[in-house]
C-alpha cells in the first residue's frame, strides 16, 4: 500500500512557481498590518512587484528552456494535493502582468492623496496581482475559482476606493456581472466534479477523453459562458464599459490589463488544453462570438464620447482577436492568441495610463469638451497615436503581429488552396480586418477630437482651446514617465518581435500537445 | 442593549468566549474546531463587549486597530507556509514536533501556527465590521 505522499525532496528552485503568488499575498497582508506608515506602502508594493517581475523571467527561461515547472502543496501527490504548474503560456503572462502592475504603481505616485495608506490602496493593488498570477499559475480549476474570487474582491475594493457615487455606481454592476460569472464557473465546477472524479487540470487531461462526450459538451458550454462573461466577449461585455471609467485612471489602467485576459487565459486553458472535444463541437459558437465582438466592440468606440468608455469598447475588440484564436487552434492561432494577450496587456494599460494624463489635462472626462490638446502638450499626444496605432494592428507596432498570426491562422483555416472554402474561417478573417480598420478609425477619431482640433465641440474655428491644467513636477515625472517607458517597450517588441513571436509558438506547441505539461504534474497511480 | 444586567455580566461574558476561542482553536487540528470556529467566537466576544461597554472602550482595550491584527493573521499563516523550505518539501507542508513537558505530550506543527493565523484573520476582520457597525448605530 503506497503512501499519497510525494516523497522525493523539492528543489528550493521550484519555489518560483508559488513566489509569484505567495510574496503579494504576504506583503499585502504586512501593508494592511501597518496601514500607519504611509511611507512605507509604495516602495514595499514597488519592490515585491519587482521580486514578481524576476521570478516571472525565472519562470519564462526556464520554462522555455527545460519545459513546465511544477509544484504540489503540501507534499500530497496530484491529483489530491493542490498543484501550481508553469508552462510558457503561464509564465510569460504572470512576467507581463508583474511588469503592468510595477508601471501602474509608478504611474500611481503621480498624485499622492493622504488617504492613499488607510484606504488600503497597495494592499488591494497586490492582492489583484496575486490573484492574477494565481490564476495564471495554478494546476487546479477549484484552485482557479478561489483565484478568481481573490481577484474579484481585490478589484471590488478597488473600484470602490474614493467611495463617489459614479463609482458606486459602476462597482454595482462591476460586482454583480462578475459575481454571476463566478457563480456559473462553480456550477460547473460541480459538473465536472460529477463526471470525472478530478479537478486537477492534468488529471482532467486524462481522463476527459472516456466520458460522456454529451456531458463534457456541456461543461465546456458553461465555461465558455463563464470565462466569456470575465473576458467581457461580446453579449456579455455589458459590465466593462458600465465599470472601467470609474475608478481613477491608474486603477482602470491595471484592472484594463489584467483582468479580462484572465478571463480568456482560462478559455485557453479549459477549452484547448483540458476539454478539446467540447470546444471542436462548439467552435461555430467561439466563432460567431469573435466575429460579433470583433465587430461590434471598435463601433461601440466609435459611438462612445466618453474617453475611457470607448477605450473600454476597444479592450473588447482585443478579446474578439483572441477568441479567434481560440476558434482556430492550430499552431498560429494559439501563437497568435498568447501574443495578443501580451500585446493587450501592455497597449490596453498604456492606454488608460495616457487617457488620466488627458483627464489631468483638460478637467474633463467627455471628448467633446476636449480639444486642442497637441498645442497644450504634444508628447501627450504622441504617445495617444502610438497607442491607437498599435490597438488597430499597423505593421510596425507590436499589435500587428498576433493579428498577421491570427490572419495565417486564418487562412489555413479557410483552406483557399483546396478550394474547400470553410466560411467561418473566412469570415473571421473578414473581421479581423475590419476590426483594425474600425479600430483606427475609432482611435483616430478620439486623437482628432482631443488633440487635433483647435477647440471643443462648437467652437468656431480659431478659437482658443479649454484652458489646459499644466502638469506638476510629479505628474510629468510618474505619470508621463511611466507611460513613456510602457509606451517604449510596446515601440521595442514591435520593432524586434522574433523572441515574443518565438516564446508565443512554442506556448502553442505546448497547448497543442499538453505532455509535457501533463508530466510536469507528476500524476502518482496508488494501489488501493 | 444598555441594561445594568447586560453591562455588568457582558465583560464577564467576554473573557469566558476568549478563553474558549483559544481552546477551540487549539483542540481543532483533530477534533471539532479551529482557527476559523475559533477566531469567529472571539470576534463575537468582541461585539459583545462593544454593545456592552461601547466601541471606545474596546478599541482601547484592543490596542491595536483590528484591521492590523487581521493582516499580521495573515502575513503568520503565509509565513507557516515557508517553514517547509527549510526541509527541501513543497509550500505549506505540513512538518510537527512534540515537546514534553512535564509528561505532557504537546504537538507543535506549522499547521497549527496557521491556524492561529487564520484565528487571528477572521478575529481582525468580523470585529472591524462589527465595530464598524457598532460605532455607526449605537451612539450613546
Amino acid at each position: 500500500m503506497g503512501q499519497p505522499m510525494i516523497t522525493t525532496p523539492t528543489p528550493w528552485s521550484d519555489w518560483v512557481v508559488i513566489l509569484p503568488v505567495v510574496l503579494p499575498l504576504l506583503a499585502a497582508a504586512v501593508l494592511l498590518a501597518l496601514r500607519g506608515m504611509r511611507a512605507l506602502q509604495a516602495p514595499v508594493a514597488g519592490l515585491v512587484t519587482f521580486a514578481v517581475l524576476l521570478c516571472g523571467l525565472e519562470l519564462l527561461t526556464r520554462t522555455s528552456d527545460t519545459g513546465p515547472v511544477s509544484m504540489t502543496m503540501g507534499k500530497w501527490l496530484p491529483p489530491f494535493g493542490i498543484s501550481f504548474t508553469a508552462d510558457v503560456m503561464s509564465a510569460i503572462f504572470v512576467l507581463v502582468s508583474a511588469l503592468v502592475t510595477l508601471v501602474v504603481i509608478a504611474y500611481l505616485q503621480m498624485e499622492r492623496s493622504e488617504s492613499d495608506g488607510r484606504s488600503g490602496l497597495y494592499p488591494l493593488v497586490l492582492l489583484l496581482l496575486a490573484g492574477v498570477c494565481g490564476s495564471f499559475l495554478t494546476g487546479d480549476l477549484f484552485n482557479l475559482y478561489v483565484w478568481f474570487e481573490v481577484m474579484l474582491i481585490a478589484s471590488f475594493g478597488l473600484f470602490v476606493l474614493g467611495g463617489r457615487n459614479i463609482q458606486l455606481d459602476a462597482t454595482l454592476k462591476y460586482g454583480f456581472l462578475n459575481f454571476l460569472a463566478t457563480t456559473i464557473f462553480l456550477a460547473s465546477l460541480g459538473v465536472i466534479y460529477g463526471t470525472l472524479g478530478t479537478l486537477n487540470m492534468a488529471d482532467i487531461t486524462l481522463v476527459a477523453p472516456d466520458a460522456d462526450p454529451a456531458v463534457m459538451t456541456t461543461i465546456a458550454a458553461l465555461l465558455l459562458l463563464a470565462f466569456g462573461m470575465k473576458a467581457a466577449a461580446f453579449p456579455l461585455n455589458q459590465w466593462l464599459p458600465a465599470s472601467y471609467h470609474a475608478p481613477s485612471a491608474a486603477l482602470s489602467a491595471l484592472m484594463a490589463g489584467l483582468l479580462t485576459k484572465v478571463g480568456v487565459y482560462a478559455l485557453l486553458r479549459s477549452l484547448v488544453v483540458l476539454m478539446p472535444a467540447g470546444r471542436d463541437l462548439l467552435e461555430p459558437v467561439i466563432a460567431t462570438v469573435a466575429i460579433l465582438t470583433l465587430v461590434v466592440a471598435p463601433l461601440g468606440a466609435i459611438a462612445e464620447t466618453n474617453l475611457r468608455r470607448a477605450i473600454g469598447f476597444l479592450v473588447i475588440g482585443g478579446i474578439g482577436s483572441v477568441m479567434v484564436g481560440l476558434a482556430l487552434p492550430d499552431m498560429h492561432g494559439l501563437a497568435g492568441s498568447t501574443l495578443y494577450i501580451v500585446h493587450s496587456m501592455l497597449t490596453m494599460t498604456a492606454l488608460y495610463c495616457v487617457a488620466g494624463l488627458v483627464e489631468k489635462l483638460t478637467g474633463r472626462t467627455d471628448t467633446r469638451e476636449m480639444g486642442g490638446l497637441y498645442a497644450a502638450s504634444s508628447p501627450v499626444s504622441i504617445l495617444f497615436i502610438l497607442l491607437v496605432f498599435s490597438a488597430a494592428g499597423l505593421p510596425p507596432f507590436l499589435g500587428f503581429w498576433p493579428k498577421l498570426l491570427l490572419l495565417e491562422a486564418g487562412i489555413s483555416g479557410a483552406e483557399i488552396a483546396n478550394w474547400q472554402i470553410d466560411w467561418l474561417a473566412m469570415a473571421m478573417i473578414g473581421a479581423l480586418l475590419v476590426n483594425a480598420w474600425l479600430t483606427l478609425i475609432a482611435g483616430t477619431r478620439l486623437w482628432a477630437h482631443v488633440f487635433w482640433r483647435n477647440g471643443p465641440a462648437g467652437a468656431p474655428d480659431g478659437a482658443a482651446g479649454p484652458v489646459a491644467h499644466p502638469l506638476t513636477a510629479a505628474q510629468q515625472r510618474f505619470g508621463t514617465g511611466a507611460s513613456i517607458v510602457l509606451v517604449g517597450l510596446i515601440l521595442a517588441a514591435g520593432l524586434w518581435p522574433n523572441l515574443l513571436i518565438e516564446t508565443a509558438r512554442l506556448a502553442a506547441v505546448e497547448m497543442i500537445d499538453p505532455q509535457r505539461y501533463i508530466a510536469a504534474f507528476g500524476l502518482g497511480t496508488i494501489a488501493p | 442593549m444598555n441594561t445594568l444586567i447586560f453591562r455588568t455580566i457582558g465583560p464577564f461574558l467576554v473573557a469566558i468566549m476568549l478563553v474558549f476561542s483559544v481552546f477551540v482553536t487549539l483542540r481543532g487540528h483533530n477534533e471539532p474546531g479551529g482557527g476559523f470556529i475559533g477566531g469567529l467566537i472571539a470576534a463575537s466576544a468582541i461585539a459583545i463587549y462593544g454593545m456592552s461597554s461601547g466601541v471606545a472602550t474596546v478599541r482601547r482595550a484592543l490596542r491595536v486597530n483590528p484591521i492590523a491584527i487581521a493582516g499580521a493573521g495573515a502575513a503568520l499563516s503565509g509565513i507557516a507556509g515557508f517553514a517547509s523550505l527549510a526541509f527541501e518539501a513543497p509550500f505549506m507542508t505540513g512538518l510537527w514536533a512534540i515537546a514534553e513537558i512535564g509528561g505532557y505530550e504537546i504537538n507543535v506543527s506549522s499547521p497549527m501556527v496557521f491556524d492561529i493565523g487564520v484565528y487571528l484573520v477572521v478575529l481582525g476582520t468580523i470585529s472591524a465590521v462589527a465595530l464598524a457597525l457598532e460605532d455607526d448605530g449605537g451612539e450613546d
